[in-house]
C-alpha cells in the first residue's frame, strides 16, 4: 500500500493540471486524506481506478460533512483486486449557500448513486452529472436540508396534557405562531 | 425459466462499458402498468416500496423508493456522546444487533486508539459469529418462504435463532437489542456456564446445517425458482460497491474479516466461499457454505478462549473526548459491509457520525437484477439481497 505522498505524486504526473493537497489527520487512526480540487476531480478519479498499482476499483462510502465555511463529500477507495486501501479523497464546494456544486463520481463507480443522493437530500450538494439526482430519504416537495447544523425543525406541535422543559417551549412558540396566523386572518 | 436467451445476451450487451442499468424496450403490445409494490408488501421485509412499470409479466422499469423508516439517526447521534449511541446501533440492522455495536466500537477505537483485551476480542468473534449464523439461517427462511414454502424451512430457522437469541439474553440482558460492546472491550464477562452452553448449542448447529441442505438444496422447486435469476456480474458488483455474501456470490473474493483481518480474524482458519454464476441461487448457497465456516470459527474461538479482562482498565468510555481527526472503521457485517465514519472536533460529541449501510448499498444494483424478470421472480431477486429497513432508512 502506497502512502499519500506518493499516491499525491502519482496522480500528479497522471493528470497533469491536478490540484492535489494532504489533509493530515493527527489522530491515532493515521487515516490521511487527499483533497481534490473538484475541477480535476473526475480524471483524478478515473484514473484511481484505472491505474495498475492502485486499481481503487471500490468505492465503499461516500458522506456528506457540513462545515462552517464549506460542504465536504468524502469518498473512501478501496482495492478489491490488490485488497488494499482506504484512500479517502475529498472535495469541497466554494460556500454554503448558492456555489455547492460538486462533480458527481457516479459515472466512475456505481457505488456513488444512492450516496450522493443521500447526500444531496440531507445536505444540499448538487452533485452534477449525476443520472438521477433526487431526495433519497426525505419525500418530494421537503424543502430544507436536515443534516446541516444550522437546520430549524418544523413547528410540528403536537397537543400534550402536561407540557414541560423542550415540549413546553415548543407548545408556547406553536400557540404564539398560530395567534399571530388568526390575527392577520381577522384583519384581513 | 423467464429469461429468454436472446433477452439475456440483449441486456448483457446494452450493459457493457457503462455502468447504468440497460433500458428495456417495451414490446409494444399493449399498455405498460405501473405497480408499486409495497410499502406494506409482504415480500419487501418491511416498509420499502419498488415503483415497477411492466410489459405483461416482464419487468421494463424499477424504481426503489426510501425513506419510510428514516429518522435521521446520523444527526441524532451528533447531538449526543460517543457512548449513548452504542444502544441506538443496536437499531440499526436489528437482526444483528452485536455486528453494529462492534463496528461502531472498531471506529472509536480507531478514533482513539484503544487496545482490546483478548478475552473480549474473543468474546467480539464468538458473537459476531452466532449473529451471522443466525442472520443467514433466517434470510434463508424468509427467501424460501417469499417462494411460497410458507412456514416449515422458517420454523426451522427460527428454532436455532431461539437457541442463540437465549444465549444473547443470558449474556446481555437483551435478546435482540443487546447494547453490549464498549470502546476497549465488551460490558459484562460471560461465565464459564455460558460458555458450556454455548459449546453445548454450537455443536448442535451443524446438524441443523445438514437438515437444512438436505430439506432444500436440491429442492426442484428451489432449483427451478432460483437458478438463472437475478444473475449480477462480477465486474457490476465490485463498481456498485455491493459487498457480503452477494459480492462472493458473484465470484468475488473479498472478505473484510481475510482482507483486514480485525479483532483476531488472523488466528482462525476458515475458508471464503465463492460463487460461480451469481443468480439467487447462489446466495443462498453461500449462505448455507458461510454458516458452515462461522460454525469452524465457532469452535476454534470457543477451544481457545482464556480467563482474562474484558474491558481495558484504561478505556474511558463515559465522557469520552477524542482528539481532532478522523477514522473510519469497517468490519464484514452478516449483509455487507458495515462500516462508520467519525470525525471528532475534540468535544464530546462526533461532529460527524456516519454509518456506511451494507443494506442500502446493496440495493443499487437491484434495477440491473430484476430488468427483463416476471414480476413473481423481484420478490425473489429482492428478498436475495437481505436487507433489513433499520439500516436501509437509518
Amino acid at each position: 500500500m502506497n502512502t499519500v505522498e506518493e499516491i499525491k505524486s502519482a496522480i500528479e504526473a497522471a493528470v497533469p493540471d491536478a490540484v492535489v493537497e494532504i489533509a493530515p489527520n493527527p489522530n491515532p487512526s493515521l487515516q490521511h486524506s487527499l483533497r481534490i480540487a473538484p475541477e480535476c476531480a473526475l480524471a483524478v478519479a478515473k484514473f484511481l481506478r484505472d491505474d495498475e498499482e492502485l486499481k481503487l476499483d471500490y468505492l465503499s462510502n461516500v458522506t456528506g460533512v457540513d462545515w462552517p465555511e464549506s460542504l465536504e463529500a468524502v469518498y473512501h477507495l478501496y482495492s478489491v483486486e490488490k485488497k488494499h486501501g482506504p484512500v479517502i479523497i475529498r472535495m469541497h464546494t466554494v460556500n454554503r449557500t448558492d456555489q455547492v456544486e460538486l462533480p458527481s463520481l457516479t459515472p466512475i463507480w456505481r457505488s456513488a448513486e444512492f450516496q450522493e443522493r443521500e447526500i444531496f437530500d440531507l445536505y444540499g450538494i448538487v452533485f452534477t452529472g449525476h443520472p438521477d439526482l433526487r431526495r433519497l430519504l426525505m419525500w418530494e416537495g421537503f424543502k430544507d436540508h436536515p443534516m446541516r447544523r444550522d437546520y430549524v425543525e418544523p413547528d410540528d406541535f403536537e397537543y400534550e396534557p402536561t407540557p414541560h422543559d423542550e415540549v413546553l417551549k415548543r407548545a408556547q412558540a406553536h400557540q404564539a405562531v398560530v395567534a399571530g396566523e388568526q390575527e392577520s386572518e381577522g384583519g384581513a | 425459466m423467464s429469461v429468454t436467451q436472446s433477452d439475456s445476451a440483449a441486456i448483457s450487451g446494452k450493459l457493457e462499458g457503462w455502468n447504468r442499468p440497460a433500458a428495456i424496450e417495451p414490446k409494444n403490445e399493449g399498455e405498460l402498468l405501473e405497480v408499486a409494490m409495497g410499502p406494506h408488501h409482504p415480500s419487501t421485509h418491511g416498509v420499502f416500496r419498488m415503483d415497477v412499470a411492466l410489459d405483461g409479466e416482464r419487468v421494463i422499469r424499477l424504481r426503489p423508493v426510501f425513506g419510510y423508516l428514516h429518522r435521521n439517526h446520523e444527526k441524532i447521534a451528533e447531538g449526543q456522546s460517543y457512548l449513548a449511541s452504542m444502544p441506538y446501533t443496536d437499531r440499526l440492522d436489528y437482526i444483528c444487533p452485536i455486528t453494529n455495536n462492534w463496528a461502531y466500537a472498531l471506529a472509536v477505537e480507531k478514533l482513539t486508539g484503544q487496545e482490546v483485551p483478548e478475552r473480549a476480542e474473543y468474546l467480539r468473534v464468538i458473537l459476531g459469529e452466532l449473529t451471522r449464523f443466525q442472520n443467514h439461517a433466517s434470510s434463508i427462511g424468509f427467501l424460501i418462504q417469499e417462494m411460497g414454502a410458507t412456514g416449515t424451512p422458517l420454523m426451522y430457522a427460527f428454532r436455532e435463532r431461539e437457541k442463540i437469541l437465549d444465549l444473547f439474553e443470558e449474556l446481555t440482558g437483551a435478546r435482540m437489542m443487546v447494547n453490549y460492546m464498549r470502546f476497549g472491550g465488551c460490558r459484562v464477562d460471560a461465565s464459564a456456564a455460558w460458555l458450556d452452553r454455548t459449546r453445548k448449542v454450537v455443536s448442535g448447529l451443524a446438524g441443523f446445517v445438514d437438515e437444512f441442505d438436505l430439506l432444500l438444496s436440491t429442492n426442484e422447486i428451489l432449483m427451478a425458482r432460483t437458478q438463472g435469476v437475478g444473475v449480477l456480474r462480477p465486474e457490476l458488483a465490485v463498481n456498485a460497491g455491493v459487498t457480503g455474501p452477494m459480492l462472493r456470490a458473484s465470484g468475488v473474493n473479498y472478505d473484510i474479516r481475510k482482507v483486514d483481518g480485525y479483532g483476531i480474524y488472523n488466528r482462525f482458519n476458515f475458508r471464503v466461499p465463492l460463487g460461480d454464476h451469481g443468480d439467487v441461487y447462489d446466495r443462498y448457497m453461500i449462505r448455507m457454505l458461510e454458516m458452515r465456516e462461522s460454525i469452524v470459527i465457532l469452535e476454534q474461538a470457543l477451544k481457545d478462549i482464556q480467563p482474562g479482562p474484558v474491558m481495558d482498565p484504561k478505556a474511558r468510555i463515559r465522557g469520552l473526548r477524542p482528539k481532532p481527526g478522523e477514522a473510519y472503521g469497517r468490519i464484514e457485517a452478516p449483509k455487507g459491509e458495515l462500516g462508520f465514519y467519525l470525525i471528532s472536533d475534540g468535544g464530546p460529541n462526533p461532529y460527524r457520525y456516519r454509518v456506511r449501510p451494507p443494506s442500502l448499498i446493496n440495493l443499487t444494483v437491484l434495477e440491473d437484477m430484476c430488468l427483463g424478470v416476471n414480476v413473481a421472480d423481484v420478490v425473489l431477486i429482492f428478498g436475495s439481497v437481505d436487507i433489513v429497513l433499520g439500516e436501509v432508512d437509518r
